[in-house]
């Protein structure tokens, strides 16, 4: 469980994030949305600790990142994963040796270890069949299923995901949705997507927070979304006209 | 007051390459990669290049001695007196600027472009450490080479000196020997070390803390390598002057 208070971050003179709370909670899918500029991908970062929010804490199951020491905030950084939006995968490194690289650094399993659970994660995301070649030789749907294998092989009680499905087919899009949905029930962890897709929202959307400007607009299901009076959420979930059709049909069904 | 600022970050990076350091078992395959990328990778150009500057050296200094009072075993001795002062310290560590600077910028910069850094980071890896650490251990091995430019330099002087008709072999070598001073080869390499540290850290500080796309990226190795240079023409007069001075 993630809990955000009142989280401020500015940068010189742009006040980016105005004073979000929100409570992210364990075994469900959280989804961040809003358009572009309206502060995701900063309070993502802040979320990650790889910004430092002006005022206001960010707690991971009680734990106040800003209280804690250095080597208390190393030790929660390797309980988190992160699928990054172009998957960061290492260059240099073969698949298998990206999905190791978190093991290697900060576990003393034996290398046949270390290979066992690799191998399981690579299954997991029904990339067996890839150990050995390099990002650069595979398609972006597939670096992204190594981007989450990286992610969860030290076993997370954190996901984040930021746009895991932009760039990528309609198809290979929904499969990562359900990967990642399916992973955050299996492992009963705290997962965070930020993401501008409606089909995400959709397909795996358990909890959304909507931004808009730096602030938090609306929070709620994938359900209640629909129902909202809210002018921009409205105007956010039916800019396409799938989702115009979609907010049809509820209202002629409804009445 | 960016000058400062800029300078200010530096400092702090240095700092910040130093702490929470890497698995040893992983960071000795990254000095051993650095090692073959930057010393041994720099090796084929320095010693063409060096032969050839030895070379030359060899002939500028026979073509300028134009009074029959000066030995002929000057060209060895100017040679050798160039080499090991000059060209192989100071001339090689600006094409090393070139070649290793711009490698080094240009491949940290990248890994910043494409969030490679922030996933370190994220995963609690001190990314300063994992990445610039390895290569100034592996520059320490620099001094190796330019031990190797300074002989091969010296041997195109002889070759462009005895074979180009410019001076017999005996002239040169009495030359190479004539008031041979020591410490002016611990000079040589103890500028050789600093400018090492630089090499490794001033690309790795303009990569690392580049913003930006692709196109930034060539503009960080470029700028990479004119504060390189800058810094080592610097340091190579205080250190002189202090050395030698």
């Amino acid at each position: 469980m993630i809990k955000v208070d009142n989280v401020h971050k500015s940068f010189n003179d742009a006040h980016v994030l105005k004073g979000i709370s929100t409570l992210f909670e364990k075994g469900k899918t959280n989804l961040i949305i809003g358009q572009s500029g309206s502060g995701k991908t900063v309070f993502l970062k802040c979320l990650l600790g790889l910004f430092t929010p002006d005022e206001g804490n960010i707690s991971y199951d009680g734990k106040i990142y800003a209280s804690l020491n250095s080597d208390e905030k190393r030790d929660l950084r390797q309980e988190m994963g992160m699928v990054f939006q172009g998957s960061a995968l290492f260059d240099s490194m073969t698949v298998e040796g990206n999905v190791m690289f978190p093991l290697e650094m900060f576990t003393k399993q034996s290398k046949s270890e270390m290979k066992d659970r690799v191998d399981f994660v690579l299954k997991r995301v029904n990339l067996d069949e890839a150990h050995n070649k390099f990002p650069s030789e595979i398609s972006g749907g597939m670096q992204k299923r190594v981007a989450i294998a990286r992610a969860i092989v030290m076993k997370p009680k954190y996901l984040f995901c930021d746009e895991p499905n932009s760039g990528l087919d309609p198809k290979t899009a929904i499969l990562i949705d359900n990967l990642i949905k399916e992973i955050t029930e299996e492992y009963n962890i705290t997962t965070i997507i930020n993401t501008h897709d409606m089909n995400s929202v959709m397909e795996i959307g358990e909890k959304i927070v909507f931004l808009k400007n730096g602030l938090k607009e609306w929070e709620g299901t994938k359900n209640e979304i629909f129902k909202t009076d809210n002018q921009a959420v409205t105007n956010f979930v039916y800019s396409s006209d799938l989702f115009k059709k979609v907010r049809q049909m509820y209202i002629e069904e409804r009445n | 007051m960016n000058y400062l600022a800029s300078i200010g970050s530096y400092a702090i990076m240095i700092k910040e390459v130093f702490k929470k350091p890497t698995k040893w078992s992983i960071m000795r395959s990254l000095i051993l990669k650095e090692i073959d990328e930057l010393i041994f990778g720099s090796l084929g150009i320095l010693i063409f290049i060096s032969f050839f500057i030895g070379g030359v050296v060899a002939i500028q200094t026979a073509l300028n001695i134009t009074s029959e009072l000066i030995p002929k075993n000057l060209v060895g001795f100017a040679t050798r007196q160039s080499i090991i002062l000059e060209f192989a310290p100071t001339f090689c560590s600006i094409i090393m600027a070139g070649k290793v600077g711009s490698y080094i910028t240009s491949s940290i910069g990248t890994m910043r472009v494409t969030e490679q850094i922030d996933a370190l980071e994220v995963m609690g890896v001190n990314a300063l450490n994992y990445l610039v650490f390895p290569k100034i251990v592996a520059l320490l091995l620099y001094p190796f080479i330019i031990a190797i430019a300074m002989y091969v330099g010296i041997c195109g002087g002889w070759v462009a000196g005895v074979f180009g008709g410019f001076s017999t072999s005996a002239d040169f070598i009495e030359g190479l020997q004539l008031d041979f001073i020591p410490f002016h080869v611990t000079y040589s390499f103890l500028k050789t070390l600093v400018f090492a540290f630089i090499l490794a850290t001033i690309p790795s500080y303009h990569g690392f803390y580049m913003k930006g796309g692709a196109l930034e990226v060539g503009k960080a190795s470029t700028t990479s390598f004119v504060w390189t240079s800058v810094v080592i023409i610097i340091l190579n007069y205080i250190l002189t002057q202090l050395l030698l001075g």
